[in-house]
């Protein structure tokens, strides 16, 4: 495949170290704000960075192909980590830094680290306590020194430290380093680059291994397509053991020669994004709720000339915003309220929100609302959709600038083969295609076909453009017992779309029919309670209330009607509701880390509320138990009340009324 | 930068004390109001680089102690002997120069005022710029102000405090403004932190977050601390030493594992009556 298409020999990371050190020699690679100011590092001293911490780790006994994890949050020493350790030939797997030690211990053992470069005494102190069960485990580095001066430091050793030994080595005999940079530049794309643990919606996680030649070819492909240069800029913000993150920050950014900029803390991301001002932007569609959740809220309590002017020129970007971004005709009127707009509103806005300087933004992982998409399209931002997973190390479908849609993503990603089966599933083969999951020979032959297609899981269909349309998980699309097609992530979306809703899980399959299971959105249902001189004391005291059940049977009530628009989905509309007591949470095992929902895990967790939805209760008791952020677990009882909801005959005949 | 920074008070190299040696002790000190006694004839002292807990039940005098310490009231009886120096009488500002900080039960702070400039106000006692350089801010003063804001930075990030720098402290949770308080307190660079009740009126999870900052103050910069704290559970797992007053007087001094088996400290804390 496209792994041919560079015939220039650049078929590692490492080497375009060397070579963004020697073109981009005196430009920022990394920046980092410490002690409330940016640090930055040009692509030169990065290399030195790197080269130091590859020697420290060479002399601590790392050796090529031992596998080293690397956990803990976007840190420039972490990200210098992937480069050392790929420049000796060994292979980094990064682990999400929020996993419960359980989980951690099990990556951890199953990919056979040898070395763990971690952040902090959290992770270290994850690993001591199950150091007996990852059993090749020798080593760990950590970068922040604080609360572990007084432990046993026998195979525990301070980042700092291994990389002044690496240093001090260098300095003694030069030639080490020469003999570095030759092995760097001899080294094979064939080479496993990375391996990225897959967040498990279905059962254990499995390490994907992706070779150097496929990991680069991709990085450059789309870098090229969305012409990505070395006066680009991101926030590296996106977990590190994403393929997200590894590939839009640290992958792009080491073809196209890019600066990466690590955030203060994960809380000070917002401030860190406006400081900035990234040209290159990645966000889940949860984050962009977010930042139009704040916006609405900040404007209504905003005094009336500013919540008139913002309610005004919003109204001007929804009708000409899009059509200016794309370079469609508009009218001269248009254009000139546009520009004043610009200037009173928009300008303004994106500077609030750090999105000033944004060239390409991306969004996937789950589905975008219109409306959602189109007001952040309409300021002028360039926002668009790719669909990607962990095997194909991300990019399947991306779409072109120009051509976006909210329900769409977009079609085949450069050099990406896609074929649709009969049963509907989208398979396809690609440049950064994975080479089969780490010692999971039976899992690698069930994912991927005999010619070398890779199976996503997921159902969807090319619309008339061409464009892909992802409808659900293949194996989660079902029907009702009426024979009904029911696509449970589809009706969970359109739910999703109204801030009320944070989370839904639908069930129907082989029932009567639909009905789901609703998580509100504190933020905004809260606000709304504040606003509406509701009190209430907890999420569940909220998520009980009548007034905010009323609300959410509206949201339903409209998501029914949207449903009874597209005539693949009319026949599975939601009859009953329920909100749930507890929001849904990865702590538990709700939820997977990247924030999907396990719906089996629910289903198996809730079978009596589920129960309850089908026998017609109007309400049930339920004892939960739930697991504290510091792992004790506690249990959660409640009383959940059952509603009904108004269902639509299909297309936009009469309503009728149902189930009541 | 080759910016030198005012004598730090907590000059803990050269005041000649050894870590468990003695940092301060209060020698026979009695307090009343009128005819009020808040506290008879109480000795204890303070070692150096440990954590040092007072406790006892509502009315015992544990406030009156600190204040005490501090300079805010004098007692009538007794001396407080503080590296080494006896006194009797002393305005908080001088404790201050000493090097004794402390936070209160109500948070003093600045509700108007950010983070950074509340804890950079923790620093101006240390500033040798005094007002007329400040207000041209510019040469020393503004050298020195740069210099002042690293260690508050330092702190900043010590405390994980970051993301609320900007921040009116008015507009942050209780448990955020203990925090920036114990920074305050911290930005004086004390080698005595005295703090008072710093968990009260804190959730579970906001208490454990507190204890590990304390734990870190004490265990990477090494400063000594004085404590009250009603969570018996958080007292005794924090503190090396535990000394107990109950109406005044001292009951029980020790290490806390002798302290809980205590039984006029049972009695204390079941109320038996007097």
């Amino acid at each position: 495949m496209g792994a041919s298409a560079y015939a220039d020999g650049m078929d590692t990371f490492p080497k375009f170290l060397l070579l963004n050190a020697e073109r981009f020699g005196d430009r920022p690679a990394m920046r980092h704000k410490d002690f409330g100011i940016w640090q930055s590092w040009t692509w030169k001293e990065q290399l030195a960075e790197i080269r130091a911490f590859a020697m420290g780790l060479q002399a601590l006994g790392l050796k090529r192909g031992d596998r080293v994890a690397i956990i803990g949050a976007n840190r420039p020493r972490l990200y210098w980590s992937f480069a050392a350790a790929q420049s000796i030939g060994a292979v980094p797997v990064p682990v999400y830094a929020d996993a419960v030690a359980e989980e951690l211990a099990y990556v951890l053992d199953n990919a056979g680290v040898r070395f763990a470069i971690v952040q902090d005494q959290e992770q270290v102190d994850k690993i001591r306590s199950f150091a007996g069960e990852i059993h090749a485990l020798t080593d760990v580095i950590y970068d922040e020194p604080r609360g572990l001066r007084d432990y046993d430091h026998n195979g525990l050793h301070d980042f700092e430290k291994v990389q002044h030994q690496g240093a001090a080595l260098l300095a003694a005999s030069p030639e080490l380093g020469d003999a570095w940079e030759a092995a760097v530049r001899n080294a094979s794309g064939d080479e496993i680059s990375v391996m990225l643990y897959t967040s498990g919606t279905t059962g254990r996680s499995k390490g994907v291994m992706i070779k150097a030649i496929n990991a680069v070819s991709a990085a450059r492909d789309t870098a090229a397509f969305d012409k990505l240069s070395e006066r680009d800029s991101v926030l590296a913000y996106l977990p590190l053991a994403w393929v997200g993150d590894h590939y839009l920050n640290y992958a792009q950014g080491y073809v196209a020669g890019f600066s990466m900029n690590c955030p203060e803390s994960s809380e000070t991301v917002p401030q860190d994004l406006r400081e900035i001002g990234p040209t290159f932007y990645f966000a889940p569609p949860r984050i962009f709720e977010g930042l139009l959740t704040s916006v609405t809220i900040r404007m209504e309590d905003a005094g009336w000339l500013k919540r008139k002017m913002f309610a005004h020129y919003i109204g001007v970007a929804k009708k000409h915003g899009e059509a200016i971004l794309e370079g469609r005709p508009v009218p001269l009127g248009g254009r000139i309220a546009y520009a004043i707009g610009e200037f009173l509103v928009y300008g303004p806005l994106k500077n609030v929100l750090g999105l000033s300087n944004i060239r390409v933004a991306y969004t996937a992982g789950e589905a975008i609302g219109q409306d959602l998409f189109s007001f952040f399209r309409s300021l002028g931002i360039n926002l668009k959709q790719l669909y990607g997973q962990t095997e194909a190390f991300l990019y399947v479908t991306v779409q072109k600038d120009g051509e976006v849609r909210a329900d769409t993503v977009g079609p085949a990603a450069p050099n990406v083969d896609i074929r649709i089966t009969d049963a509907g599933e989208v398979q396809f083969r690609s440049p950064g295609q994975f080479s089969g999951y780490y010692n999971q020979d039976d899992k690698t032959a069930e994912t991927m076909t005999e010619d070398g297609y890779v199976k996503t899981g997921d159902a969807g269909f090319f619309d008339k453009d061409g464009q892909l349309r992802i409808i659900d998980r293949a194996k989660d699309v079902g029907k009702l017992a009426t024979g009904a097609l029911f696509a449970p992530k589809y009706i969970e979306n359109t739910l999703k779309f109204f801030p009320n809703i944070k989370e839904a899980v639908a069930y129907g399959d082989g029932r009567d029919f639909a009905s789901a299971f609703i998580n509100i959105d504190l933020q905004a249902v809260g606000n709304w309670a504040e606003r509406s001189n509701i009190a209430y004391a907890s999420y569940q005291e909220l998520a009980g209330h009548p007034e905010v059940y009323r609300m959410i049977a509206g949201n339903v009530e409209e998501t029914n009607r949207r449903l009874s628009r597209e005539p693949m989905m009319a026949g599975a509309q939601i009859k009953r509701f329920l909100i749930l007591h507890k929001e849904l949470d990865a702590d538990d095992g709700e939820l997977t880390r990247t924030m999907k929902v396990r719906r089996a895990f629910v289903a198996d967790r809730y079978a009596p509320l589920i129960e309850a939805l089908y026998d017609g209760s109007t309400e049930k008791f339920v004892d939960t138990e739930v697991t504290y952020e510091d792992g004790r677990k506690g249990r959660i009882k409640a009383t959940v009340k059952i509603m009904d909801v108004r269902t639509f005959a299909a297309e936009s005949a009469p309503a009728r009324e149902a189930a009541e | 930068m080759n910016i030198h920074v005012s004598p730090q008070p907590t000059d803990t190299a050269d005041d000649g004390i050894a870590p468990g040696g003695v940092l301060m002790e209060v020698r026979n000190v009695s307090l009343s109001f009128g005819g009020v006694k808040a506290i008879t004839d109480i000795s204890f002292d303070v070692r150096k680089g440990e954590i040092r807990a007072i406790i006892g039940p509502n009315g015992a005098g544990k406030t009156s102690m600190l204040n005490v310490i501090n300079g805010f009231y004098t007692p009538q009886q007794g001396t407080i002997v503080f590296r080494g120096r006896e006194r009797r009488a002393m305005k908080p500002h001088h404790a201050v120069r000493q090097g004794i900080a402390r936070t209160f039960q109500n948070v003093a702070l600045f509700k108007g005022m950010s983070t950074l400039d509340n804890i950079m106000a923790g620093r101006s006692v240390l500033m040798r710029r005094k007002l007329f350089w400040q207000m041209l801010w510019h040469g020393p003063a503004l050298a020195e102000e740069i210099a002042h804001r690293r260690v508050v930075e330092e702190i900043i990030d010590f405390l994980e405090i970051q993301h609320i720098r900007r921040v009116p402290v008015g507009k942050l949770p209780y448990g955020l403004q203990k925090r920036v308080e114990l920074g305050r307190a911290l930005a004086m660079e004390p080698s005595l932190l005295l703090l008072d009740e710093p968990m009260a009126g804190m959730n579970l999870e906001e208490k454990e977050d507190m204890s590990r900052f304390i734990l870190d103050v004490n265990r990477q910069r090494g400063t000594t601390i004085a404590l009250i704290e009603h969570d018996m559970g958080v007292v005794m797992d924090l503190s090396d030493r535990v000394v107990v007053l109950d109406y005044g007087k001292k009951i029980a001094d020790g290490p806390p594992d002798e302290v809980k088996s205590n039984q006029q400290v049972i009695d204390a804390y079941l109320g038996v009556a007097h």
